[in-house]
């Protein structure tokens, strides 16, 4: 019987190709995911059928499990922007160094005459910190102060990039700012009437409601 | 590709050169890749599952005149309690030894599973989920145009831009809730108002005379 020649051949394979991709896409994704920061609190958002995302330019209006409202701005100029006017408002001048801590920073539930309390806090502290959150009865509404001027220092920043774009004759897609609530599924309604109430007061009355993708499994 | 030309012109020194490499020009990449494929995977698992789903909702401008007396014909209330309770009346509420003589409004009980809620709005709700099946079926056989059919399903849910063309059959929802409700309970019924295409809906406030109705139920 003839023996059987095996290609007598390397088992290892070229894996440069495969490399490069993995590189590649290893890239792509880094560069493209977002950051993101620890929230002050945890919030377990209720489910819906909802497939719509949550747009890019938001206000974010957090209510935790206790009822209390926390407030965010996803763009950090803004941010620094908005707190710079909120001080002039409570007479309180922030250092560049706490603007800059400011601009890092998530979620905030804490009034403006502790925020340069809560802006030295290390990331740990902040999450023992038990937050007041952001008062917002008749007698001293900051919520809504920090919604309007937030809602005024955007449009300003937008003006600018598109005059400067303008300027330049690059192109301008202006996303328009849009306002979300995250509320804890427990929390209570009333809790979150009384933001809705805030933010309908300033005249905003189409806002989104952040959930979760329900698996869909009880519905047919 | 890797290899570097020293080009020093001399003949014997180059045939050293090459025998000096022949061993190692390749080096085993099975790590690099195991690591590639690590990040890989962290990347495309943590950036898909960030971005959070939204649901939008409008909230009706508050009246200049604060005309209580709106008119709504065909509307479904519910009243939400503490204990993820749910109750509801059809039609206009009716007090208890009112004017018009009418007998007083009862709640009906009901709950948040597929058999309770889900059942009970597309049952509310046939008319107008049967006419948006047919604009659907027609769209799809292309008889008309995408935008016609939008606004043909808005003018079915009862939100045609016309005011004067409105269809008074169309279902309202109208949510309210005491003061023990839990938000997550307003987002499963405004999301169920969704799924069963009901165009009108609005979250208001809940009068005396219902709470005291509910208390009597949830006693």
């Amino acid at each position: 019987m003839p023996k059987i020649k095996l290609p007598k051949g390397n088992p290892s394979l070229d894996m440069t190709p495969m490399v490069d991709l993995a590189f590649l896409l290893v890239t792509f994704f880094m560069l493209t995911a977002s950051v993101r920061l620890t929230e002050p609190v945890i919030v377990d958002t209720p489910d819906s059928h909802s497939d719509k995302l949550l747009p890019e330019n938001v206000i974010l209006l957090t209510v935790d499990k206790r009822g209390k409202p926390y407030f965010n701005i996803s763009n950090a100029e803004v941010r620094v922007k908005t707190l710079e006017r909120m001080g002039k408002q409570y007479n309180i001048t922030f250092t560049e160094k706490e603007k800059k801590a400011f601009g890092k920073m998530s979620s905030f539930g804490v009034p403006m005459n502790q925020m340069k309390q809560y802006i030295a806090m290390s990331e740990k502290e902040k999450e023992k910190f038990n937050s007041p959150g952001v008062p917002l009865d008749s007698l001293d509404n900051q919520l809504s102060y920090w919604i309007r001027y937030g809602h005024i220092q955007e449009r300003t920043l937008a003006k600018e990039a598109q005059t400067n774009a303008k300027r330049l004759g690059h192109q301008f897609k202006d996303t328009p700012l849009r306002f979300a609530i995250k509320a804890d599924g427990q929390a209570n309604f009333l809790n979150v009437k009384d933001v809705i109430k805030v933010l309908t007061d300033n005249d905003i009355y189409v806002f989104n409601l952040i959930t979760n993708l329900e698996k869909g499994d009880d519905i047919k | 590709m890797a290899e570097v030309n020293t080009g020093d012109g001399g003949g014997h020194g180059k045939h050293d050169k090459k025998r000096a490499k022949k061993s190692s020009t390749r080096i085993d990449m099975t790590p690099m890749v195991d690591l590639a494929f690590l990040l890989l995977t962290f990347f495309v698992l943590t950036s898909t599952f960030s971005k959070s789903k939204v649901m939008e909702i409008p909230f009706p401008k508050d009246p200049k005149d604060h005309k209580l007396d709106q008119k709504v014909n065909n509307a479904i209330t519910f009243l939400l309690t503490k204990d993820n309770k749910i109750f509801y009346y059809n039609g206009p509420f009716y007090p208890k030894n009112n004017k018009d003589g009418k007998t007083p409004t009862t709640v009906l009980k009901t709950d948040f599973s597929a058999k309770g809620l889900h059942e009970l709005l597309l049952d509310r709700n046939k008319p107008t989920i049967d006419a948006i099946k047919k604009l659907e079926e027609k769209y799809k056989r292309k008889e008309i145009a995408d935008t016609t059919y939008k606004r043909l399903a808005l003018h079915e849910q009862g939100r045609s831009a016309d005011p004067a063309k409105h269809i008074e059959a169309a279902l309202t929802v109208l949510i309210k809730t005491d003061d023990k409700a839990v938000y997550k309970n307003v987002v499963d019924l405004i999301d169920e108002v969704k799924v069963c295409n009901i165009g009108i809906y609005a979250i208001v406030d809940m009068m005396p005379s219902e709470k005291d109705l509910i208390d009597a139920e949830t006693k």
